[in-house]
């Protein structure tokens, strides 16, 4: 494992080998093994670009949906996890600590669809005890990159 | 009326910055990519501020003792002995000043009468020289050079100097060149040094940004400490130029005198940035050695990327700069970044600005992100393809 290439994977993933090697002081070769070999134990689980899909499609929503569920005995919240999880408008599912179970992150094409999907696919799994949903109404910071206002350079100083 | 007959003519004699002329044709320019500043591209990191927040919020805004708050005077002595095993009193042998540049004149002021010389190795830092000839110092400059890694070589040092000399500047790490002085090379300075009544201010303002080794201090070498002012400060280190505070480190019966000039003409260095970097010399030893790790990520990586196109440039061991030689491209510095600020809008500051030894290299800084760097790269590439020098 090498914390330092997957810190700058992390924030930028098309950098090449030869600039990982150059800013990690690896030699290209020693990057490439190490990448492949953090791939292979899953410690790197894909590469994708980072889509800001609101301006693709201003219509686009997303939400947040809170559910409480019962949890089955020998196979815990897993069971229910595993179902929503296979849906594809389920963007990602996380057992959470506090008030409720799992929260789900659902994208669609309109509030009713997202409404409707969680009427109609999770409140009627049988564990799912209840849900609330909450739509995202503007996103201002993605996966670390801010999506407003990009910063600005404001050093007026040419001191030498 | 004739404002020239009211004028010091020794100020009118200091010459205009040498790239205030590059710089105010960039400002016109829409687009234009920057290696200029010198600068961290960093925010002070957020303790820092919050202490500074919380200083007025609990309403500290009096003036400090003149020599700076004595809180802050011992975390500067322990900060010191910690890192390079420097012993200062703090209350006797340490000044908080307004940034390392007053520290500077300050110091330049209670040491250099009319006539006296001062050493000054270039390619550095501009300010020495002219605050020099303010008091009516003469300044004898070294040209380092490249093939020593711009650092100042004993022979260099004794034949620079005379019965006169009474002050040597000692700017390492060094802005532009990222030269820096290790401890044998101290040494072997200080040698000369220790049999002349010569002082040393050594300017160690990049203290904390020396990617290969630790940073010694010329004070440190055995017998030196007398005989040298340590000039520090938290712009580079903690991100925190806008604060402006540093600090000057020396024998009593010099900072007594150097504190006398503070005194009337500052007063105090200003209160909340010196309650913010008590915070910062007591808790940022991560955040700095976060902040120097990306530095040395895209050191390397301008480094590099120079090499690559055969402007030939030596590893910087310290400070955030790069300084290429440009010479193979037949074209002077002033020529070199004109013509790239013109055809393809990026900005480097030319060697010549640090001196006339700095003729055949350029200063990029790395103060940037690491898209920026590589943006600016390409356009000095297809500048470099353009004029038919790759």
């Amino acid at each position: 494992m090498n914390t330092k290439i997957l810190n700058l994977l992390s924030r930028n993933a098309r950098y090449t080998p030869d600039e990982l090697a150059v800013m990690t002081g690896l030699s290209t070769a020693e990057v490439e093994k190490e990448i492949a070999e953090m791939e292979e134990q899953g410690l790197i689980c894909g590469y994708k670009a980072l889509i800001d899909w609101e301006k693709v499609d201003n219509t686009l929503v997303s939400a947040i949906i809170e559910l409480k569920v019962t949890p089955k005995p020998g196979h815990g919240f897993e069971e229910v996890a595993r179902r929503v999880m296979k849906f594809p408008q389920v963007e990602s599912v996380y057992l959470m600590s506090g008030g409720y179970d799992l929260s789900v992150v659902v994208k669609g094409k309109s509030f009713q669809e997202v409404a409707l999907f969680v009427a109609k696919e999770l409140s009627t799994i049988d564990s799912v005890l209840s849900t609330a949903t909450h739509f995202v109404l503007r996103r201002y910071k993605e996966q670390d990159v801010e999506l407003i206002g990009a910063p600005v350079d404001d050093r007026e100083a040419f001191f030498l | 009326m004739d404002y020239s007959k009211l004028l010091n003519p020794e100020v009118c004699a200091i010459p205009p910055s040498g790239i205030r002329k590059f710089f105010d044709i960039a400002g016109t320019m829409e687009g234009v990519i920057s290696l200029g500043v010198g600068e961290p591209d960093f925010v002070t990191p957020w303790k820092i501020r919050q202490a500074g927040i919380a200083s007025l919020e609990e309403g500290r805004t009096r003036y400090s003792a003149n020599k700076g708050l004595a809180a802050l005077r011992s975390e500067i002595s322990r900060y010191l002995k910690r890192k390079y095993t420097l012993s200062y009193h703090p209350d006797k042998e340490i000044l908080v000043t307004i940034g390392g540049s007053e520290a500077i004149d300050a110091v330049i002021r209670a040491l250099v009468c009319p006539g006296d010389e001062v050493i000054i190795p270039q390619p550095s830092y501009v300010c020495y020289e002219p605050m020099t000839r303010l008091v009516g110092g003469v300044p004898v400059i070294i040209e380092t050079k490249a093939e020593n890694e711009f650092k100042v070589t004993p022979e260099e040092l004794l034949s620079s100097i005379t019965d006169k000399t009474k002050l040597l500047i000692l700017p390492y790490p060094c802005n532009p060149t990222g030269a820096v002085m290790e401890k044998e090379d101290l040494e072997r300075i200080a040698k000369v040094l220790k049999e002349k009544e010569i002082f040393v201010l050594s300017d160690e303002i990049y203290s904390e940004l020396t990617y290969t080794g630790r940073h010694c201090s010329i004070a440190s070498i055995e017998g030196m400490k007398e005989q040298t002012v340590v000039v520090n400060g938290f712009s580079k280190a903690f991100s925190m130029t806008g604060w402006r505070l540093g600090y000057a480190c020396g024998p009593e019966p010099i900072i007594e005198q150097v504190t006398k000039i503070h005194q009337y003409a500052i007063m105090c260095a200003p209160t909340t940035a010196q309650y913010a970097a008590i915070e910062a010399l007591r808790n940022c030893d991560g955040e700095v050695a976060e902040m120097k790790e990306e530095y040395d990520m895209r050191r390397r990586l301008m480094v590099s990327g120079f090499n690559r196109l055969g402007l030939t440039c030596r590893e910087p061991k310290g400070a955030f700069y790069t300084f290429p030689c440009i010479s193979k491209t037949g074209m002077s510095s002033d020529e070199f970044c004109e013509r790239l600020l013109l055809s393809k809008k990026v900005a480097l500051v030319p060697g010549t600005a640090f001196g006339k030894s700095g003729e055949g290299f350029v200063r990029a800084s790395y103060c940037y992100s690491i898209e920026h760097i590589a943006r600016a790269l390409a356009r000095i590439e297809a500048f470099m393809k353009e004029e038919g020098v790759l």
